[in-house]
């Protein structure tokens, strides 16, 4: 008697909403393109095209990283951001997604504290959307440039294992990075105290394990991936920070648990003393500048995409 | 006034099958109604002398006025959602003859002075409204509202719907009093504490799609506080709306097995979908309690089978598009569901499930009478109110709910293909929908 599949919506061709639902050899295809982007050598893939930049929640990285792809595929980018805008004045998210389309815009990059915004947008707005965080489901774009950061240093999936550790159910990183790395068979383990890391992690994605044991995670880990522990977005939740960076700071002596050429990453922003010491955040081992760099070639990419020009 | 006092003519049903549980009827009868009561029920063609109207009940179902225990018809305040005109329009076109309105509207019906607003024919009800007042003044849970005087002006029960009432001597105070008056308090259980920024169930579905998620504990822990109290109060009366967990289920059982007066209903989502069904962060898969676990479907289910389950209730709550159409966690929590009831509990509760029309009947009809004493509804033995449900248990139809009578269409059954069309709604001898 049910239609629910009927449904299912459809979003506009080049709309990245989530990694969930991507196929694994789209994922290749974007990362595989994102080699071949330079921001230093800029292409005109998005000559004269309109990105909006809709940034309803704080962001350093994300947002410079996709108005720099932006620009140097040619693109003019606009910002918006909630303040300082009609958002401000009460204005709906599918009235700015009205008003960005009715302006003009060729793609909207979109930034959203609750979850499954940018799905909203994209039901009623025929521009692709892409995801570039929403609440604690989704960023995409961030498991994209971490799986090409991966790529760079581990040359393939196989065989991988992957430690994420930390605040896993505030993370919509961790939620799109479980996704990306399961498809490729990698080994995921979660890591962390019940409260941030629920057991009901492991229905995220085939693949996925979670222990409460720092030593646990990282035996035979290839890759260490480090989450802050979002405390405003903890609603309610208290938990006891000595005891959390007791039991799960990453130090340089916990660090040679993991193999010899483990490599540290982290989506940042870091906040030092807490999930992870100096020494490790500036150590050999760490990657954290340059996930942050890796993210303008792959975001080049996902743009590209975006108004069909990855090819 | 109502229907019952104005009608003067009479209305024959013919060639029905008569469902008539609290008479224990399920057979094929004729019914009179006349001046707005049932004056006789008898073997086909036995009923003598003429009538104004026939109704030719060939092929159908002549069922009890249905009645809803758990409506929103927002009224007053919130006239972009529904009206009373409105939402009782929908009712009519589901086969409920009475619905019970919930007080938190705006200002919300705590008073003598709204009860009577709601009652006044300019509210342009086509079908029986009852009130629920406030349990509470302004339901904020800390002060009683005038039991008695509510009571005297025709509430027929209390409740803070929407919130729960949290404070345990505020609810055990309720229930003293109510149980003083006969009154039923109706809880909302939901301890809001343990459910804060929380939009959907919590589960595997809600940690996949980043929604914090309300947990069972959250609703099963009210009621069974609820159930305690009203098991050691005397003549306490509990009803619980929309329960939707097994654990909280479990709480009732055993209330009623200590034969406490304890009631409660559940809703036709409830028994129809879980939280694995909700896609794309559609806001019409968002209401509160949330869509459960399967475990949680399959236990409501054995419940409204084995006769655990006193009433089936829609929570019919509109919402204006734009109060709906927007981010998930910030849409507003509520389904319609007037119309679409009876067709949900025969495709899913008969259809799927094995169980017979005449207990469905009974969810709509006897028990929820029974739950808040609703004299002379519920059934249709000679003298009742003349409210009556014909309906069709094996029409084939597609709900579309732009075409919807409510002012909202806030539903996630559009589109559905369902089983069991309402042919004819009678309030009081009057017939308020044909289709």
């Amino acid at each position: 008697m049910s239609p629910i599949a009927e449904t299912i919506m459809n979003p506009a061709r080049g709309s990245l909403l989530g990694i969930e639902h991507l196929e694994a050899a789209e994922i290749l295809r974007l990362l595989k393109f994102a080699r071949r982007m330079n921001p230093d050598k800029p292409r005109p893939l998005l000559k004269g095209k309109r990105v909006l930049l809709l940034f309803y929640e704080a962001s350093t990285r994300t947002r410079s990283s996709f108005e720099i792809a932006a620009k140097s595929l040619g693109a003019y980018t606009v910002l918006i951001q909630a303040i300082g805008s009609s958002i401000e004045k009460g204005e709906s998210l599918l009235d700015t997604g009205y008003t960005a389309r009715a302006v003009g815009a060729d793609v909207i990059v979109i930034r959203h504290p609750n979850a499954g915004a940018p799905y909203v947008m994209a039901q009623h707005i025929d521009v692709p959307v892409i995801n570039a965080g929403d609440g604690l489901h989704e960023h995409p774009s961030q498991a994209l440039l971490d799986a090409y950061t991966i790529l760079r240093n581990k040359k393939t999936f196989n065989g991988l294992q992957v430690a994420i550790v930390g605040d896993i159910f505030h993370s919509r990183v961790a939620r799109s990075a479980c996704h990306l790395l399961s498809k490729f068979g990698v080994k995921i383990i979660l890591c962390g105290p019940p409260e941030l890391v629920p057991d009901i992690a492991t229905t995220l994605a085939p693949g996925v394990r979670v222990t409460r044991y720092i030593e646990d995670a990282l035996r035979g880990t290839d890759v260490v991936m480090l989450l802050r522990v979002q405390k405003e977005r903890f609603a309610g939740l208290k938990i006891n920070l000595p005891e959390y960076i007791a039991r799960y700071q990453m130090t340089p002596a916990r660090l040679k648990m993991a193999k010899k050429d483990a490599i540290v990453m982290h989506p940042g922003p870091i906040i030092r003393g807490l999930e992870l010491t100096s020494e490790v955040a500036d150590g050999a081992q760490a990657r954290i500048l340059e996930e942050v760099r890796n993210g303008v070639p792959m975001r080049m990419a996902i743009l590209a995409r975006a108004v069909g020009k990855m090819r | 006034m109502t229907n019952a006092e104005k009608n003067r003519g009479s209305l024959l049903i013919k060639g029905g099958h008569l469902i008539d549980p609290a008479a224990r009827i399920d057979a094929s009868m004729d019914v009179l109604l006349k001046d707005g009561r049932v004056a006789e029920v008898a073997a086909p063609n036995k009923i003598k002398g003429s009538a104004d109207e026939k109704f030719d009940a060939r092929g159908l179902i002549v069922a009890p006025g249905f009645i809803d225990l758990h409506v929103h018809l927002r009224e007053p305040g919130q006239a972009q959602k529904e009206t009373i005109a409105t939402g009782t329009a929908a009712a009519a076109v589901g086969g409920f003859t009475s619905v019970c309105t919930m007080p938190n509207t705006i200002p919300v019906v705590d008073s003598v002075e709204w009860i009577d607003w709601l009652r006044q024919p300019e509210r342009g009800a086509v079908v029986n409204v009852f009130a629920i007042a406030a349990a509470t003044r302004a339901s904020k849970g800390a002060t009683l509202t005038d039991f008695r005087a509510l009571h005297a002006a025709g509430a027929i029960a209390v409740t803070d719907d929407g919130k729960p009432i949290l404070d345990d001597g505020i609810m055990r105070e309720a229930l003293v009093l109510g149980g003083e008056l006969n009154f039923p308090v109706v809880q909302h259980a939901e301890d809001t504490r343990m459910t804060e920024g929380c939009s959907m169930h919590s589960g595997a579905r809600s940690f996949r799609l980043g929604l914090r998620g309300m947990t069972a504990a959250a609703e099963a822990s009210i009621v069974e506080r609820d159930v305690l109290l009203a098991m050691h109060i005397p003549n306490a009366r509990l009803h619980v709306a929309h329960l939707s967990t097994a654990d909280a289920l479990k709480s009732v059982r055993r209330g009623k097995r200590a034969k406490a007066r304890v009631t409660f209903e559940v809703t036709p989502h409830h028994f129809t979908l879980t939280d694995e069904d909700m896609r794309d962060y559609d806001s019409n898969y968002k209401m509160n309690p949330p869509l459960r676990s399967a475990s949680d479907l399959e236990a409501i289910l054995v419940a409204l089978a084995d006769g655990t389950v006193d009433a089936i209730a829609t929570d019919h709550a509109p919402h204006a598009a734009h109060e709906k159409e927007m981010e998930f966690e910030r849409a507003a929590f509520g389904i319609t569901g007037l119309e679409t009831a009876l067709a949900l509990a025969i495709s899913k509760l008969h259809r799927e499930k094995r169980i017979p029309i005449s207990r469905i009947v009974e969810l709509f009809t006897a028990g929820p009478a029974r739950c808040f004493d609703l004299r002379g509804r519920g059934s249709l033995v000679r003298g009742s109110v003349a409210d009556v449900t014909v309906f069709d248990p094996k029409k084939k139809w597609r709900f579309d709910a732009a075409k919807s009578h409510s002012k909202s269409k806030n539903t996630p059954f559009d589109g559905w293909q369902l089983m069991g069309k309402v042919v004819a709604t009678i309030v009081g001898g009057t017939m308020v929908h044909s289709g």
